[in-house]
């Protein structure tokens, strides 16, 4: 039973990782830049959620619908005016940019929303569901599912619109897209506001089961990064993969060495896959 | 000798006169400045002649402070403690280096980053030799009065300031140094002409990490207390960058003037807006790459008869 619990725990927080770490792999993929953002706009969802519910009395599912649109807004004019400009530049400018970026925003929601730990408390406990011994608690299977949810609108939208598709051919073959008419600058700034519009989405999730503070978003975007190494990069399916197996190795290795140990362990795992394995476990060699 | 590395020495010269103008605070800031400059020029023959995005500094910073206060609390002197943990940085830099620098572009800069959150929580975990989350405390060095201790340790991080200038000079002029530009410039060309790409890359991210360990070690002896947030702290990885991008890359004397003039600013903007400084950090980082992203040297390039150096 013991087994089940942790099996089932990885997997609730692996749809969770997945759901941190999609808009980053998208960004990495397309745009080639790692954003170092990504941590803040998740904490800045959070915020979004924790304000909407205590002011508005509006709960966080319909939270959601809000934060998607802000943040496509705010990713989208980020990348127009201040990235698209060192787009080309090496990875050591965009990756710099991003985190000054970062420092601005997270300085600016530590000096208006303080850095106290906040906790979003819904008024009347969910509680939770047990099945043969194997606790879950509601609000965090609700969390998942959304998740899961927010993933396979991601997939649809790569899959079936036209937007999607032009985002993959960019993502396969820049020059390639920009000789069939893809307005490449147009499709960065898109998938750049579908990046944020999921940090944004993932964040207003997570206000729902993490506390909340700016201090928080290091460790979100740690787990971004493992989540996309482990996984490969840019791909819905890939994300999954990396999230589901981050969540079970730490899963085991916390039950086996003690939860102090599953952060080194994680980062180990991802040293070992950049070595080994770079294109992660759903990549395919050569496709960077 | 060129005429950048003579203007480099002279820089370093005048700093060391500073002691004759100014109390304690002058000295506690030429302290930093001077670690801030090994910092840089460290990171330089990495980032900057190798063009290796590197943001292993902080990992070999806190390496060194940890080593040397450890070695110090089992009774070696602070001489002794902190070349073991240069030379312990140089060889775990120069095998790990030969394992990451395999790696190109974002994933070697997502590995590097990652190398300083696994050595945070392994000492953060082991509670018994680091004294994890506590931190360490570090037996005071020379017992004499305030100031002769602060003159102490700004003279120690100056020579090991001009021990790294020199360092870094020697490679730029070097056949080393030359491979390493040929790195930049076409890895897999180099690669194919002859030249061994992972030795000199390891050998180069060796050297970087032996004098940044170096600082770091001189740096938990000058505070006495360290923990392993402030160690590791992941701005110790970006501050150099900055600094490197501030004054031009690929010039050392460049990149020494970034780290003062860095210095500079952060001291006016830590002491005016506390409350926001890392905001300002951020914003001056965001405009230094959107106006002047070659750096100060590509202001005055004919100044010092050489053209900086583009990643």
């Amino acid at each position: 039973m013991h087994a089940a619990q942790i099996l089932i725990n990885a997997l609730v927080l692996g749809c969770l990782y997945a759901c941190i770490a999609i808009g980053f792999s998208l960004v990495w993929g397309v745009l080639n830049v790692i954003n170092l953002i990504h941590g803040s706009f998740i904490v800045l969802g959070a915020y979004l959620a924790f304000g909407l519910y205590y002011s508005l009395h509006l709960s966080p599912w319909y939270a959601v619908v809000v934060a998607a649109p802000l943040f496509f807004v705010l990713g989208y004019l980020l990348q127009r005016l201040l990235l698209n400009r060192v787009i080309h530049a090496p990875v050591l400018v965009t990756l710099t940019l991003t985190f000054g970026l970062d420092l601005i925003l997270n300085n600016a929601m530590i000096y208006f929303f303080k850095a106290d730990y906040r906790k979003l408390t819904l008024a009347p406990p969910l509680g939770s569901v047990s099945v043969l011994d194997v606790v879950v608690p509601v609000d965090r299977l609700i969390a998942t599912l959304a998740a899961l949810a927010l993933t396979g609108l991601l997939y649809l939208l790569l899959r079936r619109s036209r937007v999607g598709r032009a985002i993959v051919a960019v993502r396969l073959d820049r020059d390639a897209a920009v000789l069939m008419g893809v307005n490449v600058e147009q499709i960065y700034a898109i998938a750049f506001g579908i990046g944020a519009a999921l940090a944004g989405c993932a964040g207003v999730l997570m206000a729902l089961i993490f506390p909340i503070s700016p201090l928080t978003s290091s460790g979100y975007l740690g787990k971004a990064f493992v989540v996309c190494v482990l996984g490969g990069l840019g791909s819905v399916s890939g994300a999954l993969a990396g999230g589901l197996l981050l969540a079970l190795v730490e899963g085991v290795g916390s039950t086996l060495f003690g939860p102090s140990h599953a952060t080194t362990l994680s980062f180990v795992l991802l040293i070992v896959f950049l070595i080994l394995r770079p294109q992660g476990l759903l990549g395919r060699k050569g496709f960077e | 000798m060129t005429r950048a590395n003579i203007a480099l020495l002279i820089l370093i010269g005048c700093v060391a006169a500073l002691p004759l103008f100014g109390g304690a605070y002058a000295l506690r800031l030429g302290t930093i400045a001077c670690m801030y400059a090994i910092l840089a020029l460290s990171w330089n023959v990495v980032g900057g002649f190798a063009g290796y995005p590197s943001f292993a500094t902080a990992a070999f910073f806190g390496f060194g402070a940890y080593a040397t206060g450890v070695l110090m609390n089992d009774g070696l002197s602070l001489w002794l403690s902190v070349v073991m943990a240069a030379v312990a940085a140089l060889l775990l830099a120069a095998m790990l280096g030969a394992v990451l620098l395999r790696l190109r572009g974002h994933y070697f800069a997502i590995a590097s980053l990652s190398l300083a959150e696994v050595l945070r929580e392994l000492v953060n975990n082991a509670t018994d030799l680091t004294g994890g989350g506590m931190g360490l405390n570090i037996p005071l060095v020379s017992g004499s009065s305030v100031l002769g201790d602060a003159m102490f340790f700004f003279y120690a991080m100056l020579g090991l300031l001009l021990a790294t200038a020199l360092m870094a000079m020697a490679v730029a002029g070097s056949k080393l140094g030359f491979g390493l530009a040929c790195i930049r410039q076409n890895e897999t060309a180099s690669s194919m002409v002859g030249l061994n790409t992972t030795l000199y890359k390891s050998v180069a991210f060796g050297l970087s990490a032996c004098f940044v360990a170096a600082a770091g070690g001189i740096y938990a002896a000058w505070v006495h207390y360290i923990d392993p947030s402030d160690v590791f702290d992941i701005l110790y990885s970006v501050k150099p960058i900055v600094m490197a991008l501030m004054g031009g890359l690929g010039s050392p004397l460049g990149v020494a003037c970034g780290a003062f003039l860095y210095l500079g600013l952060e001291e006016v903007v830590w002491r005016n807006y506390i409350q926001i400084h890392t905001g300002v950090l951020g914003l001056l980082i965001v405009m230094l790459l959107l106006f002047l992203p070659h750096g100060l040297v590509s202001l005055r390039a004919g100044m010092f008869g050489r053209k900086t150096k583009h990643v």
